[in-house]
């Protein structure tokens, strides 16, 4: 396999973007971000891969405008997933390791205000006896969180704690649309909403845009001294539906994290767009007490639709790059209910080959 | 002011699902009053049935009746129902497990606040008064009071008028932002003035302008108003009907090349018959009344030829 | 670092119809990958990873649909992955999945493509009005035909042409009992005499609207040497540009140009009308073959319509395109560009049945999406490539 690297990153995370759903606005200072960043134009990426939605922007081809950000005479090598980011990532990575190309950026963008968010995701479940219903994805995040705390393996004060440490956390992150902490107990003090979630427990709707820059070998060197190697990456699915499903476990976590290899992970951001969601990955991940989680403040701090997961990424890419931490982890996430999952593992030193 | 302009766009359809064997099987069960689920090959029997089994992968085959009687494994409160939920007033979403069956399926429960439902509580179909083969056929569940008096198992199925398509409408509702730029652009329109915007790096003029120049990624700049008359580059005659469409055929669609643009636009040609419109034609904009502008393309009623002479290809073949 | 050899072991596609309102989705996509499964002698457990490919949600109304369908395409515990690159898709798919395997992270990689139209109306789906624009489109047909006519007046091609296009895929689809489209006894004539649609383009000149699916077993060097007949990728390319810029050529898009010059050079190919031995080209609209056959290097730029007006695109001919009938005769969008480059693996492995150009060695798969603006190709050979 070949070394590749995270070596840029940029995102724009926004409570409700009043422009256009193709983002393009966003997206070009974005790519200037990473630009900057690497000290590149965009004749030195390889391949392009971004991630979208139509079913968020509400119309067909919502994407295809969404390369006029990049500029594309001359025309680019460049693919699209109808996945978060972090697939994206995934999809240049291979294209990385085939040897076609050495170096890629990859984004994604979505306005999630443009419809009622938790109403459009019922567009994402089996069409002929769920979505019918229309349950919205707080009411899917409900029933896992009571079918753990039911089980016992988590209660609402578990899951304030993870709410508090993210909102406390967030504060340093200006990125963040939802930040302060407070106090597991003034937590559990606020009102409960979708009984057994209070609103805090839920990841704020979002808008916004984020990229992530991949390069192989020299390529990685060149941009930075500290480049984040990715030294496993994997991902993995599940079947959909909550009645056969264990909801207070997720398998493909476990397979994702046993194909990227998360021994010794110093800090971990997980993609959780529920309070007790978290406490699942983190247990699938089997990551100990030692691990810092989400410093960032994570997705109940703001969770872009389609970027949220890459996001992820880049943050545990960041920690690598500012000499912080020597080994780190990134999780996305997809589907209702943690359905599917990926986990990118990140190192300061280059494997040896 | 606000930045930029934006409006409501509804996305609706009426959606026809072919269910295949296995899901036309379970809601055929829905419409005749029997819920319908599937043994796997290890042994569970799940409700709906799934279909294909998840460890052979083969199509599901053996089917199981469980009752409409079953136990809540998990629930939630649902404080603000969204469209087209079960219920528009407050109620549960639940995991309800049949008896008869080893997994829960996901539907309402009808109760008035969350202190009236538990895991653990016992539930029961409640019908919807008229019955089609879909999964709103079961109305809700419903809290089992009395298990001697609970709902009976249903019977069979109608074996010879099997359910094989369901519709699904979806109505989504969205708010639909136009980016500054083209908010600049349509501003204009309501003033009768067409703005087209430069790109700083090709110098090629933009109209409607564009948040990034697509050859160069740069945001078009600046504001130049543009001439109301164009050349058509090219154009289809219209002469097929289709869903939504707004004008009526035969008509002609064509690219029109305004004086000081480097794009052409899309739009209507008229005040000519389909068959006379050429490539090359000189055109100008038609206006509506000025009382009827707002910030919207069809300000320009369609374009209309000038009489001039045709431009020459050379001037334009660079457009096509 | 070169790539690693991954070739076709094997297809499978559905019998395309306006409406299989025999089989849900799932059903549809089984349909395709379980004869694929068969063609390569491997089981669904077998398989390391699933690539979905299809054309816009709002089609079939879901977001999203692989999440669902994850369980019934035997992707649970697998890497699952969902492209969409518009009417390119299916090529686009292929391509993602042959680059598992290239980049050696796996050796069985299955891939499936769809579209089940008939649970909407793609029409619809396409011309959801956008506020503060005005609607004068008309679907694919409306959005293609200026272009078409721009084709025209640069290179003086006859008007009957694309009705020979039309013709002639119409019969060649006679040949293949999978396609949608069997009409007998269609002329160039009898095209010509049909109901003008989209002026300059008629009824006959357009792809139908399908329900169908195509599925591919992709595997390494190691796996393939099993197979009695794999077809080797000797080059798999992808190039975008925008839908709409100043001054862009929308007869013969640079990215197209640009796609097939860089795949020629992959694959080795020096003088690809005497190399190639079948095309299976993205020709939704009769006139594209033509403007296609230019913009790959099969002919000169305006020469393309005398290639189709000898015969020569024809089965049998020098350069034969769309022996399966092509777009024109069976197109559920997400699924056609797969079926050109499945196709093209038949042809190769010698399994194409009744529609084989005899001794085909090098075929090439084509597929195009947007406003000509998203291109997917490869190239794949009877022989390993040196």
């Amino acid at each position: 396999m070949r070394d590749v690297a995270v070596v840029g990153f940029a995102q724009t995370q926004l409570e409700d973007f009043d422009g256009s759903p193709t983002c393009v606005e966003l997206l070009v200072p974005l790519l200037a971000e990473c630009y900057e960043q690497t000290g590149w134009t965009r004749k030195d990426i390889g391949f392009w891969c971004s991630g979208s939605s139509d079913y968020l922007a509400g119309r067909s081809f919502s994407f295809v405008q969404a390369v006029d950000a990049i500029g594309v005479i001359p025309p680019v090598n460049e693919s699209h997933v109808e996945m978060d980011l972090a697939w994206a990532m995934y999809e240049a990575w291979i294209k990385i390791q085939t040897g076609e190309v050495d170096t890629a950026l990859v984004y994604a963008f979505g306005k999630s205000s443009a419809g009622v968010l938790r109403r459009s995701l019922s567009m994402q479940l089996e069409p002929y006896t769920m979505t019918p219903l229309w349950p919205d994805t707080v009411s899917l995040a409900g029933l896992q969180a009571r079918a753990g705390i039911d089980a016992g393996q988590w209660d609402e004060a578990a899951m304030a704690a993870v709410v508090n440490r993210s909102l406390t956390d967030a504060e340093k992150n200006e990125h963040a649309v939802r930040k302060g902490g407070s106090s597991v107990e003034e937590l559990l003090a606020r009102p409960m909403y979708a009984d057994p979630l209070r609103k805090h427990d839920c990841a704020p709707v979002t808008d916004g845009v984020a990229a992530i820059v991949l390069a192989a070998g020299d390529r990685a060197r060149d941009v930075r001294d500290r480049p984040a190697w990715i030294s496993g990456l994997a991902h993995s699915v599940d079947a959909m539906s909550m009645g056969t499903r264990d909801l207070t476990r997720s398998p493909s976590t476990a397979r994702a994290g046993a194909g990227a290899g998360v021994e010794g992970v110093e800090i971990a951001e997980l993609h959780a767009p529920f309070s007790h969601q978290e406490l699942i990955v983190t247990r699938e991940l089997g990551l100990g007490s030692d691990v810092v989680i989400n410093p960032s403040g994570g997705p109940l701090s703001g969770n872009p639709m389609f970027s949220g997961g890459g996001i992820r990424i880049g943050e545990a890419a960041r920690r690598i790059w500012s000499g912080e931490a020597s080994r780190t982890l990134g999780h996305a996430t997809s589907g209702p209910a943690l359905q599917q999952n990926l986990v990118c593992v990140l190192d300061a030193e280059q494997k040896e080959a | 002011m606000a930045r930029t302009l934006s409006a409501p766009v509804t996305v609706a359809f009426d959606y026809t699902r072919s269910t295949g064997p296995v899901l036309g099987r379970f809601l055929t069960g829905l419409r005749d009053g029997v819920l319908v689920g599937a043994r796997t090959s290890s042994g569970t029997v799940v409700v709906p049935p799934p279909e294909y089994d998840p460890v052979t992968h083969q199509q599901t085959t053996d089917f199981v009746e469980v009752s409409p009687v079953g136990t809540v494994t998990s629930w939630t409160w649902v404080p603000e129902p969204v469209a087209d939920q079960p219920f528009d007033r407050p109620f549960a979403f639940a995991l309800v497990t049949l008896d008869g069956a080893d997994a829960p399926m996901l539907h309402a429960v009808d109760v008035a606040s969350p202190d009236e439902i538990s895991t653990g509580m016992r539930v029961q179909v409640r019908w919807a008064e008229e019955r089609v083969g879909h999964i709103t056929d079961i109305a809700c569940f419903e809290p089992v009071h009395d298990e001697s008096a609970a709902s009976p198992s249903g019977g069979g199925l109608m074996e010879d008028n099997l359910v094989t398509e369901v519709v699904t409408p979806v109505r989504l509702d969205y708010v639909y932002a136009a980016s500054p730029e083209e908010s600049a652009f349509y501003r204009g329109l309501k003033e009768g003035r067409i703005l087209g915007q430069r790109c700083p790096t090709c110098q090629k003029v933009y109209v409607p302008p564009r948040s990034a120049c697509p050859a160069d990624g740069t945001p078009t700049e600046g504001e130049i108003e543009l001439s109301h008359t164009g050349t058509i580059t090219t154009f289809c005659i219209v002469n097929v009907p289709f869903l939504g469409q707004k004008i009526t055929p035969p008509y002609v669609s064509a690219y029109v090349l305004l004086d000081g643009a480097d794009i052409a636009l899309l739009h209507l040609i008229l005040d000519v018959p389909a068959d006379e419109v050429r490539m090359g034609m000189r055109v100008k904009a038609v206006w509506k009344p000025e009382e009827e502008w707002e910030h919207t393309m069809e300000n320009i009623s369609h374009f209309s030829p000038t009489g001039e002479p045709d431009a020459d290809y050379e001037t334009y073949r660079q457009h096509l | 670092m070169a790539k690693q050899p991954a070739a076709v072991i094997g297809v499978g596609q559905t019998h395309h119809r306006a409406k299989r309102d025999d089989v849900s989705m799932a059903g549809l996509c089984r349909e395709a990958m379980d004869r694929a499964l068969e063609d390569a002698g491997l089981t669904l457990d077998e398989i390391d990873a699933i690539v979905v490919g299809k054309a816009p949600d709002l089609f079939e109304g879901v977001m999203m649909p692989e999440l669902y369908l994850a369980e019934a395409l035997g992707a649970v515990g697998k890497p699952l992955l969902r492209v969409h690159t518009a009417g390119s898709v299916g090529g686009s798919t292929a391509i993602v999945a042959s680059s598992l395997v290239q980049a050696g992270v796996h050796k069985k990689v299955l891939t499936v493509a769809y579209e089940k139209q008939s649970e909407s109306n793609a029409m619809w789906a396409l011309s959801i009005p956008i506020p503060f624009n005005m609607p004068v489109h008309a679907g694919a047909g409306g959005y293609f035909a200026p272009h078409v006519r721009s084709y025209i007046r640069r290179s003086g091609a006859p008007e009957h042409i694309g009705a020979i296009v039309a013709a002639k895929d119409r019969n060649n689809a006679l040949k293949n009992p999978y396609a949608h489209l069997h009409n007998e006894g269609t002329t160039v004539e009898s095209v010509m005499a049909s109901t003008m649609l989209w002026d300059p383009i008629r009824y006959d000149e357009t792809c139908p609207s399908s329900d169908g699916a195509c599925a591919l077993v992709i595997a390494s060097e190691d796996v393939a040497a099993s197979s009695p007949n794999p077809a080797w990728i000797h080059g798999t390319v992808m190039r975008s540009e925008a839908t709409t810029a100043a001054e862009r050529d929308q007869v013969n898009p640079q990215a197209s140009r640009d796609a097939a010059a860089a795949l020629w050079k992959q694959a080795g190919i020096t003088s690809p009308v005497d190399e190639i031995d079948a095309a299976e080209i993205y020709v939704p609209f009769s006139w594209f073959e033509p403007m296609w056959l230019e913009s790959l290097g099969f002919a000169a730029p305006g020469e393309g319509w005398k290639l189709t007006e000898s015969g020569a695109t024809a089965l049998g001919g020098k350069i034969p395109v769309n022996c399966s009938g092509g777009v024109l005769s069976s197109n559920p969008i997400g699924a056609s560009g797969m079926l050109r480059f499945g196709e093209a693996a038949l042809q190769v492995r010698g399994l194409a049945g009744e529609h084989q150009v005899d001794g085909a060695r090098k075929a090439l798969g084509h597929a195009y999406g947007g406003g000509s603006q998203f291109f997917a190709m490869w190239v794949v050979g009877s022989d390993k490539p040196s």
